[in-house]
């Protein structure tokens, strides 16, 4: 099945984005397809690469822009939810008189069309979050 | 033969369900939920929505917010009809649940039990919870 990941939640303090993480896994080695993440509400801190967590922790945004990298995942970040919560890419940055930019590798900032596009074109969609 | 999930081509029409169940204001699930389904409404699908639970709280009546400094959003939810989002419902027991009846709502919902909610729910292809 091809599938669409949702996480409404931030990493860390709240397990959504991890249990979304360990789904899309799973999912790929039976053999699914994971087509898109979306992230939304505080689920857009984990496009950041900025966060160091503690060294015997997991680095969520590390986790997956790993997974993303190895089996193509859209990791796709919520224009207007990020702008709120200052996480920027180096367009956005440019754009928006920002001094820096802190988007992860493998993800990208895009509108919410992206969410409702990713849930006509797959089987299904899964919300992680509260 | 393919896979019943592979039989939809483009440009089908989804049933798209968004479910709302956390009050308006203390934290901003319901403002960003309803931005999604203004959004959304750009993609022509079939799109219902539920109140149910603190949702329910959304579509009160007579929201005052000036003392807490945040906007008050509640208007948006009268202009829904003109983006063709008509279909709201509202679960009975989380009204009553909440000393509420119909009339307290600023928007014509129907008024559904919860066993018909979960019915909803059934027919639905995507729903998104907030």
């Amino acid at each position: 099945m091809k599938y669409a990941i949702l996480v409404n939640e931030g990493p860390y303090q709240h397990q959504a984005s991890d249990t979304a993480y360990q789904f899309c896994k799973a999912a790929i080695e039976r053999g699914h397809e994971v087509f898109r993440a979306f992230f939304y509400h505080d689920g857009v801190h984990n496009g950041s690469r900025f966060p160091i967590p503690p060294q015997d922790d997991r680095n969520i945004g590390v986790q997956w822009s790993e997974l993303a990298e190895a089996h193509n995942i859209d990791l796709v970040v919520c224009i207007a939810a990020a702008q709120r919560r200052g996480i920027l890419d180096e367009g956005e940055a440019k754009r928006q008189g920002k001094d820096g930019d802190n988007i992860a590798p493998g993800f990208r900032i895009s509108g919410l069309g992206q969410l409702i596009e990713a849930g006509i074109q797959c089987d299904r969609v899964l919300v992680f979050g509260d | 033969m393919s896979e019943p999930w592979e039989d939809e081509g483009p440009g089908e029409i989804k049933k798209f369900l968004y479910v709302n169940r956390k009050s308006p204001y203390g934290t901003i699930y319901a403002l960003e939920s309803l931005e999604v389904v203004l959004i959304a409404a750009a993609f022509e699908q079939d799109v219902s929505m539920v109140f149910m639970d603190d949702g329910v709280y959304q579509i009160k009546k007579g929201q005052d917010t000036q003392q807490i400094g945040m906007k008050n959003f509640s208007p948006t939810y009268r202009a829904l009809e003109g983006y063709d989002v008509e279909k709201l419902y509202v679960e009975a027991e989380s009204l009553a649940e909440r000393g509420l009846s119909e009339d307290d709502l600023l928007v014509p919902v129907e008024v559904m039990s919860r066993d018909a909610i979960a019915r909803l729910m059934d027919e639905q292809d995507v729903i998104l919870s907030f």
